[in-house]
């Protein structure tokens, strides 16, 4: 990775005395995690320019973190090596620190100075719109410029690489520039190399300070720096802007993950959805109920406080979600945890287990199956494990034109294998209740629309 | 005193070898000191043992219930166990004996009582001689006298034994005789053959016996009509019941097996038809329906001597049979596992009449619960009772009832031979109430094995899991292993109708010491030269994605061979169980196209095969993996271009203003290269792919075929058969293969070159196995193969720069050991998949194997390797 510095204001070559490196030799700094490389490609009077390259060690990048990894530093083939993140923030830190802080020996005025400067980086990862490069530097008064690339100039169909060559012109104190690269270029990154705790607070404020609480992109600065941690993203903005709170609401928009949740955010459609199960279980007076897909317990959460159920059986085959269920179920009082048990389950197994319950619940559930092994779990579920009552929710797929982030023709979450209209899912239900002997009966959850019906839908099927 | 110790005669106790014995009686009455002179110290559970067990005291009255609940669990299990177990303590109340008798119903063990009755004196004055027991001689006589007030009540308890030993002399006398039980015949090895429901079909039943090879000849002796019968040497028939009623020769059958059994060449066990006409014999009232009548009618005709002997006959027949040292079980309706070698009231029922769910049918028969779907056994069981159409294995279990008497057939099982033999019936003797079952599954045209095994049962796959195979006799597979192998094979595996077998990962060869590489043909050929083989292959490795492709003749054929009812002719599938083609059309091309090769080849015909499962590599790598490149490959390349690029121009500068930077700069120069080599690399694996005739499909392995694992066929003549599909078609290209004698350095020099040449035309590497598919190393059987990555491909392994001197020598410390044991693990549980399949084994018993090869997938090895 690459990154330069370049002023024109005469003597160009003082810039050296704000570095602290002298122009004429070039300097090296081991980082641990590799090393930097600083030198000048250009130093004259009338153009100065200031270089730091970073060669980081692929291997012991790997090798040290054997396993506990995020899953992307454990390939050896990565783009940590070569592109501009916190490592290149940490280099700036521990290499040019006096510059960073505004210091120099010998030209002090100079420092405290806004300057014409240049900054060059290249590649710097930007993980969401391109945009955001200008949004995140342009209020604080640079010109921006963008070079896009392509991953591979002889592949043009690969598309675009997700990396940019940012060129920064300004007139600015250089500690400024450098710290507000120092800030951004992880921002822009979005994935830090090292553990964000506690001091990473007390840095970013320290670096922000002057700039940050008056930058219109201040909370999503915040919550990529702190690598939402939450409590960490609440503490910020608290001792930042003390009135403003509520920082959930605002985390990052341009995040892509829990696709579903964002698009049926507003209409709190999962709560009302899970709100709804409880309560069609509580009118089937079930004692023994099993919660199949029970994901992380938003359901169980529920059922938990109704007294009149004896015994909650949460199903999931995930094991990470059933661990998450086990740590949100943790500190439950005794009388109520003694009702709770989660198992590892597959809903396509027969599943001796789960006979003999008056109620199931399957919410958000089938349409994670592929179509042709539907059959098993209703083998399963409908015929073998026969609980009295059996709730099943699911998209109504009618409703999908009303949403407006969702592409056309495209499901509502990416692991979805199916999504039924009104029509597909009554079919089904009716199918299934009349092979295994149920009842059913249909309803939306939702505000319904005249014509394309509520957003969610719901079979309750009874024998 | 001297009275009582005179001795008396030897008084012999003969208790089934596996039962609960009760030793009831008075402290100080001798019970511990009887269990030991007749029992072995792990039979016997001593409430005293217990006691200090729970509490270091075995005389702490306190800790009584601890140790009884401790008592019982030792009892639970050794009865699960098959075990004989003795209770040793006073038991004398019948609420101390209840708990005990209910575990033993429980686990079909019969109880037996021994009581001990010394005499109150003798009791207290053994106590008397031991300081723990001070207890007041209230005690005892409390003890005896609840004792004798329940002695008439053992029976009733549910005792099948009371032995009462009542002196001093008694006790002494006693012997134990241990019995087998009178269902226990695993001494017997046959060969057997099993036959079905008689039910008075005697012509058919005759001419059976004949085709089976018996002789029987029908005299008169003692004014009674006589069979004479020789089996073929050494075999035994064995009847699984209901020799009488509906048919028109009751009696003749009847005579038959009794002068069969009689002569000990035939077992019968007891059907539910026989219990009946015993009591019809026994003069009790029946109703003579289900076609009693017939039996009633012929046997009217017979003589008093006749009947007595068939009331006898009928009165000694038991419930099942075990035989051949526990593999086969006979019973009329079958039997569960957990009652095999056991006797209960329970067992004899199920016996009989199999298990009913309690409703009635439309034809106002029971309906019966399918006790055989849920079999897991080892024990084959062979039975009969439910007529069915053909008698087909399902779990493990047979039923060959198949209808005589309503027209169908008469059928024998030769055992061990696993042959069916049937004799029509002459004609239709009674109308079945109901139609025959059994064979086809409703309207799906599957079998009733088929129609089981649609539904998997988590137990069989879930936990931790021993699996035997033929290569490696068990096969551990991991709780946690199997939990992550359920998420994987539950989300995004396609059926496990489909899914007969997974590839196993394959070792890389141990680095190279040649500079500059990391792999070499070299180690590749010199593993297996230390393992003691001589011939070895190197085939070309392509660089695609590894799909296992099952591709059957037609429809029909995945109906009848596979289950599969949707009408698709096959499926591909990833390492890891996925469908391999997201499009369904893509698919079905590939698969008609696959078919309509192995028609044209002639390969179908010659395999005398309707299916054919085909282990691939499918090009290009971007087909499957195009997210992977422009999320991570690509994206590292572009980042190191332009990275370096900028790097280079910067240092470039520098250096023409005098800094000395000439090192940097050509360290910089060769990075760039590397980065420029990587994305060429990449480059070759990527083309796109618009339709099937962008694809190419490199088949390595013929794996199997109807009735064959080809694990028995060189690797040469796997690529003669499947280089015949590149003839045929070019969707498939044919692998090139190198021949190699590792005696030969020539021949091993030529592989290097070889080597050399295909990975710089930009090939991934080549795969080194011995020439055997299955050969026999240094220990036992071999690595199935060693993989040896060509010099550039393994920059999208270990990145652009991985050859740079300071990095190759840290990359050439790896372990292999972990990768190999798991290529091999895996190597065994896909082959013992295939076997089981070809042996039409029940799905579950290859979705185990299945299974387990993705659950050892989980396990944590470098993924580099």
């Amino acid at each position: 990775m690459f990154l330069s510095v370049a002023t024109t204001h005469h003597p160009a070559t003082d810039l050296g005395f704000l570095l602290h490196k002298n122009p004429a030799r070039v300097h090296e700094l081991d980082l641990g995690f590799g090393r930097a490389v600083m030198f000048y490609p250009e130093a004259t009077a009338e153009r100065c320019e200031f270089a730091i390259t970073l060669d980081i060690d692929p291997v012991a990048l790997v090798r040290g973190r054997e396993g506990g990894g995020d899953g992307l530093l454990d390939q050896y083939v990565n783009d940590r090596p070569y592109a501009a993140s916190s490592f290149l923030s940490v280099a700036l830190a521990r290499g040019i620190r006096e510059a960073m802080a505004g210091r120099s020996r010998e030209r002090q005025a100079l420092a405290d100075m806004a300057i014409p400067l240049v900054a060059d980086v290249a590649p710097l990862p930007v993980r969401g719109k391109t945009e955001l490069v200008e949004r995140l530097f342009g209020p604080l008064g640079y010109a921006v410029e963008v070079t896009r690339h392509q991953l591979d100039p002889e592949r043009p169909d690969w598309g675009d690489a997700p990396y940019v060559a940012l060129r920064l012109s300004g007139t600015a104190r250089l500690a400024d520039l450098l710290t507000h690269l120092y800030v951004l270029m992880p921002v822009l990154d979005d994935r830090k190399h090292y553990f964000v705790g506690d001091d990473e607070l007390e840095k970013l404020l320290a670096r922000g300070e002057g700039w940050l609480a008056a930058h219109p992109e201040r909370d999503l600065i915040i919550s990529r720096y702190l690598k939402r941690r939450r409590f960490l993203i609440k503490s910020a903005l608290a001792q930042l802007v003390p009135d403003e709170a509520e920082p959930e609401q605002r985390l990052d928009p341009a995040r892509e993950d829990a696709a579903e949740t964002v698009i049926e955010r507003p209409l709190r459609l999962h709560e009302r959805r899970l709100d709804r199960v409880a309560e069609l279980i509580r009118q089937a007076r079930a004692k023994h109920v099993l919660d199949l897909g029970c994901g992380d317990g938003k359901l169980i959460a529920r059922l938990i406080q109704n007294p009149a159920i004896d015994e909650i059986v949460g199903v999931e085959v995930s094991s990470a979600e059933l661990g998450r269920a086990d740590a949100r179920f943790a500190d439950l009082p005794e009388p109520r945890k003694g009702k709770l048990r989660l198992l590892q389950g597959s809903l396509i197994y027969r599943d001796l287990r789960l006979r003999g319950f008056d109620a199931a619940a399957l919410v958000e559930v089938i349409e994670h199956f592929e179509p042709d092994r539907l059959p098993h779990l209703e083998r399963a579920l409908f015929g073998d494990a026969r609980p009295q009552t059996l709730i099943v929710t699911t998209p109504n797929r009618d409703h999908n034109v009303l949403f407006e982030s969702l592409r056309a023709g495209a499901y509502r979450h990416p692991d979805h294998r199916f999504e039924w209209s009104r029509q597909e899912f009554g079919a089904w239900a009716e199918r299934v209740a009349t092979e295994h002997g149920y009842a059913v009966r249909l309803e939306g959850v939702g505000d319904d629309h005249p014509q394309f019906g509520a957003p969610g839908q719901i079979a309750v099927f009874t024998r | 005193m001297s009275a009582e110790t005179t001795a008396l005669p030897a008084r012999q106790i003969a208790v089934p070898e596996f039962s609960m014995i009760v030793l009831i009686g008075a402290s100080g009455s001798g019970k511990s000191s009887f269990a030991r002179r007749h029992f072995r110290p792990t039979e016997i559970i001593s409430s005293d043992t217990c006691r200090g067990l729970v509490s270091d005291d075995e005389n702490d009255q306190t800790a009584t219930p601890d140790a009884f609940a401790l008592l019982q669990t030792i009892l639970e299990l050794r009865l699960k166990g098959r075990r004989l177990a003795v209770v040793d303590a006073t038991n004398v109340r019948p609420e101390d004996r209840k708990k005990l008798v209910e575990i033993a119903r429980r686990f079909h063990a019969l109880s037996v009582a021994i009581v001990l009755d010394p005499g109150e004196g003798v009791c207290r004055a053994r106590n008397a001689e031991r300081p723990d027991r001070d207890f007041g001689a209230h005690v005892v006589r409390n003890q005896m006298a609840a004792l004798r007030r329940g002695l008439h009540g053992l029976a009733r308890e549910g005792f099948r034994q009371i032995h009462h030993l009542a002196s001093a002399a008694e006790i002494d006398a006693a012997e134990i005789a241990r019995q087998r039980l009178w269902t226990d015949r695993r001494d017997e090895a046959g060969p057997f053959d099993l036959i079905g429901d008689v039910h008075g079909c005697a012509d058919e039943l005759e001419a059976l016996l004949a085709q089976l090879g018996y002789t029987v000849e029908r005299s008169e002796e003692a004014g009674e009509p006589r069979y004479r019968v020789s089996p073929p040497p050494g075999r035994k028939a064995v009847f699984v019941g209901d020799l009488v009623d509906r048919g028109p020769r009751v009696a003749d059958s009847l005579r038959l097996v009794m002068d069969m059994v009689e002569d000990g060449v035939a077992l019968c066990v007891l059907g539910n038809h026989e219990a009946k006409l015993e009591k019809w014999l026994a003069g009790r009232e029946v109703k003579a329906a289900h076609g009693l009548q017939a039996s009633i009618d012929d046997l009217a005709g017979q003589s008093d001597a006749f009947r007595a002997r068939a009331k006898a006959f009928i009165g000694g027949l038991v419930s099942h049979y075990l035989l051949d040292r526990g593999r086969l079980a006979v019973a009329h309706a079958g039997i569960k596992e957990e009652m095999q070698g056991r006797a209960s009231g329970t067992i004899r029922g199920f016996c009989l009449f199999g298990e009913t769910t309690g409703e009635i049918d439309e034809f106002g028969l029971p309906v019966r619960q399918n006790w055989a779907a849920e079999y897991r056994g080892k024990t084959k069981v062979v039975h009969g009772h439910t007529p069915v159409v053909e008698a087909a294995w399902l779990n493990n279990t047979l039923c060959i009832d198949t209808g005589c008497v309503f027209g169908g057939k008469l059928t024998a099982l030769r055992y061990p031979e696993m042959e069916l033999v049937s004799e029509p019936a002459r004609q239709v003797y009674t109308e079945p109430l109901r139609p025959l079952g059994g064979a086809v599954a409703a309207a799906e045209g599957l079998s009733q094995q088929q129609d089981v095994d649609d539904l998997l049962d988590l137990a069989d796959v879930s936990g931790k899991r021993i699996i035997t195979t033929r290569l490696q006799p068990s096969v551990t597979i991991r709780e946690e292993n199997t939990a992550a192998a359920l998420e994987v094979m539950s989300r995004f595996a396609i059926d496990p109708k489909w899914l007969i077998y997974l590839p196993p990962t394959m070792s890389p060869s141990e680095t190279s010491k040649e500079e500059g590489y990391l792999e070499h043909p070299r180690e590749a050929l010199a593993f297996y030269r230390r393992e003691g083989i001589r011939e070895v292959v190197a085939e070309e490795k392509h660089m695609g994605s590894r799909a296992a492709l099952v591709v059957c003749r037609d429809a029909d054929t995945a109906r009848s061979r596979f289950g599969v009812t949707s009408g698709e002719i096959g499926a591909v599938f990833t390492r890891s169980g996925r469908a391999f083609f997201s499009d369904a059309g893509q698919r079905d091309i590939v698969l008609t196209r696959t078919r309509d090769a192995l028609a044209a080849t002639g390969l179908f015909d010659e395999l005398g095969s309707d299916w054919v499962l085909l282990d691939a590599e499918i090009m290009p790598w971007s087909a499957k993996a195009q997210s992977l490149i422009t999320s991570q490959y690509g994206p590292t390349g572009a980042a190191a271009r332009i990275g370096l690029g900028a790097t280079r121009d910067a240092l470039r500068r520098a250096s023409a203003s005098g800094l000395p930077l000439q090192e940097l700069l050509a360290k910089a120069d060769r990075r760039l290269a590397s980065a420029e080599a990587f994305a060429a690399v990449l480059r070759g694996y990527a083309w796109p792919v618009g339709s099937v005739d962008d694809l190419k499909i490199a088949p390595f392995h013929l794996l199997a075929s109807e009735g064959q694992v080809h694990s028995d066929k060189p690797h040469p003549w796997h690529m003669r058969q499947l280089a015949r599909l590149a003839e045929a078609d070019p969707l498939f290209k044919a692998t090139r293969v190198l021949g190699i004698d590792l005696e030969s350095d020539a021949e091993i020099e030529r592989a290097v070159q070889w080597w050399l040449a295909l990975t710089a035309e930009g090939g991934e590497g080549m795969v080194v196995k011995p020439a055997d598919f299955l050969a026999r190393g240094r220990r036992g059987i071999t690595q199935p193969a060693i993989k040896c990555r060509g010099r550039e491909y393994l920059r999208i392994i270990y990145g652009p720069d991985y050859d740079m001197p300071e990095h190759l020598d840290r990359l050439r410390q790896r372990g292999l050991g972990g990768k190999r044991s798991m290529a091999f693990r895996e190597f065994a549980l896909g082959l013992e998949a295939l076997e089981r399949f070809v042996a039409r084994e029940p799905l579950r018993r290859v979705h185990e194997c299945v299974f387990g090869v993705l659950a050892l997938e989980s396990e944590p090895v470098d993924p580099r390797l």
